[in-house]
């Protein structure tokens, strides 16, 4: 047996990571189908509203594994299902819950990429004798030899540009991955997939958050709090103008996200937006559009891609979710493990839990959580 | 890449020999065992032949031999068969899932189940058994041998009980068939399964002793085949190949193939604890020995993902099992081992080996290079292990 490298895809049963394998396989390199079993689907079933029998086209649906290893099997490819629950409800789904609940908007993708996607994934392939991993994301990692580090960069495909997601990657993680698709426009991706006979070619891309059935997070809140036997926190507490005058009272912090409009349950002549939530007083602070606008955040638990460190004030551009289009700021050091943007111009809805990602030009400079 | 199956409590392939005997019944001796005319009666003749062996493998009479599609059919018939509302069903917690979740279905028939744990040793003690009994009990539902340690259980005794409590008694021997040397008188039961695919036969055929005047309800009804107590087109190739598998298993019960398998898995064990942090389940009650099948041994490796070992072993060539395999496929740790105290972790870090009765010294040899290599591979990587093993 030649001792080629072996290499380990993601492959969760859509278009994109199936394509990756059937590349790979192609080009015949050795290669292994992994998915991971993330979350019982039928867990919550049944509970507030979250309907028994789960709908297909999420992750871990059985529909999805099952479809990821008929690709397998089509590519004559070996396949396994890892299941990795417990660390997944762990690192992403409690977090995702104590984040709510603690008045923040969380962003469970870059966490699931951060631990599982990368981190056990990759623990995963080198424990099973494979080198490097592969995944369906749509960006591009090079290594630059004059700076000695691994860069990310934006995607041919600027729609499908998931570098926002994924700039918590460690110049390890970046060093043993590769991105196949990071140079195809998803139409190309479709077609590759067509030309090697997936008949999963067409199937339509994943939105939502793959553990809440239906999309509705309240929901799922409640009836993850209600299944682990705890209490919903009481976070009732007064609605307040900007100005300070209490407009009313609403029932929890985890039912606001920062810019939300709609759902306030006060009534006003124009427009009211969520500005601010204190989870210390449960107070919700609500004002007009143009009081969203903010010129600066901080961000702490940061990750640094082209650089080694932020030692002085940095031009980049700051993307602050995931359909923003990156704003020109200066960013310097706050202090440690913390910095701070300002931007040219105010942003809207800067929402702590989200994540700020740096860019210079179509490189991921690093990237925060924001406060 | 050498291939080394040792999986055989999973699935086994089938013998040449039973191919043979199985072969003309597809296509020339097609005939459907319940049809008068010259092909009917081919096929009824073959089936009744199978019936012969199977009868003499058991101690049965003939008329006590129902062939079915496996063990999962044997084990539901006994469950949803003899039980009937406000019966009370005594089992233990190691027992295949065709016996728990027909356990758990019975709920709804309003039947309570007591589920008796094993001994640390992955034995059941009969004693637990007799403890459970109630004067509504009718059912008692045990394996011969444990599909995941490979421990053979207190047939005999458990037989005793249930003679005593006017008790019914089905012995689940899918995994004891072929392995051990059985007979259904002296287990005093009323009902045993077994499975071909297990002994070296076809998938999807199989058969169940029913001693005569116990009242089964048949699962599947339409039509007078096996005496009215399983409904359904005899699959003729299938029983054929039963019965050669069944024949041939009887062979090695006595020509020593039996004590040489359990030469090769012992050597297999061996070799393996002499990793650090590896240790066998079950087989052992102290220091004394416990009775096992000859092929099996399942051993843990502290600290490591037992589901990445299984993958690891897989792409070099060595098929072995973890846990028990779960919806989607990957691995939820052994409700057995658990029951037998270890903790998730350690039930997770287990590996079942088993091996066929063809297996070799050279299949042995290539295992006890490519697991140490595994092993050493994945506790590198585990910042848990790094420094509490040498």
């Amino acid at each position: 047996m030649s001792e080629q490298t072996t290499i380990a895809v993601a492959m969760s049963g859509g278009v994109d990571s199936s394509t990756v394998a059937a590349m790979l396989a192609q080009e015949g390199k050795t290669v292994v189908g992994l998915t991971l079993q993330l979350w019982d689907q039928t867990r919550l079933a049944g509970r507030h509203g979250i309907p028994d029998a789960p709908k297909a086209g999420r992750c871990c649906s059985l529909d999805d594994v099952y479809d990821a290893r008929r690709v397998a099997e089509h590519l004559g490819i070996p396949y396994y299902v890892v299941n990795q629950e417990e660390r997944f409800e762990r690192d992403v789904v409690r977090p995702f819950v104590d984040e709510y609940l603690a008045g923040r908007t969380p962003i469970p993708c870059s966490l699931c990429n951060n631990h599982l996607k990368f981190d056990q994934l990759l623990q995963t392939a080198r424990s099973i004798g494979a080198d490097q991993i592969a995944t369906g994301h749509y960006a591009v990692n090079e290594w630059d030899a004059k700076r000695g580090r691994w860069i990310l960069k934006r995607p041919v495909d600027q729609a499908k540009d998931q570098t926002y997601f994924l700039f918590g990657l460690t110049q390890e993680q970046l060093a043993h991955t590769l991105f196949p698709l990071g140079r195809l426009k998803k139409p190309e991706v479709r077609e590759v997939a067509r030309e090697r006979g997936l008949k999963l070619a067409e199937k339509p891309d994943s939105q939502e958050i793959c553990f809440i059935p239906g999309g509705d997070y309240k929901q799922f809140l409640t009836a993850y709090l209600e299944e682990q036997g705890e209490q919903m926190p009481e976070t009732a507490g007064e609605l307040v103008a900007s100005s300070g005058e209490v407009l009313g009272r609403h029932d929890g912090i985890s039912g606001f996200t920062v810019g939300q409009r709609k759902g306030l349950g006060v009534s006003s002549p124009s427009p009211l937006y969520v500005l601010q939530i204190d989870p210390a007083s449960h107070r919700v602070t609500v004002g007009a559009d143009e009081e969203l606008a903010t010129r600066t955040l901080r961000a702490r638990r940061l990750n640094w891609i082209s650089i080694p460190e932020l030692t002085e004030p940095m031009r980049v551009r700051v993307k602050i979710r995931h359909r923003h289009e990156p704003a020109w700021a200066t960013l310097e050091p706050a202090g440690s493990d913390e910095v701070l943007a300002t931007f040219d111009e105010p942003q809207r809805a800067v929402t702590p839990g989200q994540s700020a990602v740096f860019y210079d030009g179509d490189e991921v400079v690093g990237g925060g959580w924001i406060l | 890449m050498l291939r080394v199956y040792m999986d055989a409590n999973a699935t086994t392939p089938l013998l040449p020999e039973v191919m043979e005997a199985m072969r003309p019944y597809w296509m020339e001796q097609f005939g459907n065992a319940s049809s008068i005319h010259i092909h009917g009666q081919q096929a009824h003749r073959a089936v009744d032949r199978a019936r012969e062996i199977l009868a003499e493998f058991f101690n049965c009479h003939e008329a006590e031999v129902i062939f079915n599609s496996g063990g999962t059919e044997g084990d539901n018939t006994a469950v949803f068969g003899l039980l009937r509302e406000g019966d009370h069903f005594v089992t233990t917690s190691i027992e295949h899932s065709a016996v728990l979740q027909a356990a758990e279905r019975m709920v709804q028939r309003r039947v309570e189940s007591t589920f008796v744990g094993p001994q640390p040793s992955g034995q059941i003690d009969p004693e637990a058994v007799r403890r459970a009994i109630r004067p509504e009990t009718r059912l008692i539902s045990v394996m011969l041998a444990n599909n995941e340690t490979g421990v053979l259980q207190p047939m005999e005794e458990i037989g005793k009980i249930a003679a005593e409590a006017g008790v019914f008694f089905h012995i689940d021997a899918v995994q004891g068939a072929g392995k051990v040397k059985f007979d259904v008188r002296r287990y005093g039961c009323h009902l045993l399964s077994i499975s071909a695919h297990k002994m070296h036969g076809p998938k999807g055929v199989g058969a169940m002793f029913v001693r005569r005047g116990t009242p089964i309800e048949p699962l599947l009804v339409g039509g007078s085949h096996e005496r009215r107590r399983r409904a359904g087109t005899e699959n003729v190739p299938g029983i054929v190949g039963l019965g050669k598998a069944v024949e041939q298993a009887m062979e090695s019960l006595e020509d020593g193939t039996i004590e040489r398998v359990a030469g090769l898995r012992d050597r297999l064990e061996a070799g393996i604890l002499e990793l650090p942090g590896t240790r066998v389940n079950g087989g052992w009650d102290g220091d004394k020995r416990v009775p096992r099948t000859a092929n099996t041994t399942n051993i843990s490796f502290e600290q490591l993902e037992g589901e990445a070992l299984v993958i690891a072993l897989d792409l070099k060539g060595v098929a072995v099992s973890g846990g028990s395999a779960c919806h989607s496929g990957s691995t939820e740790p052994s409700h057995v081992l658990m029951a037998m105290g270890l903790d998730k972790n350690a039930a997770r870090a287990s590996l079942r080996f088993s091996l066929m009765k063809t297996a070799t010294g050279a299949d042995v040899d290539y295992a006890l290079k490519v697991v140490p290599e595994a092993v050493e591979r994945l506790r590198a990587l585990s910042p848990v292990a790094a420094g509490t093993l040498g």
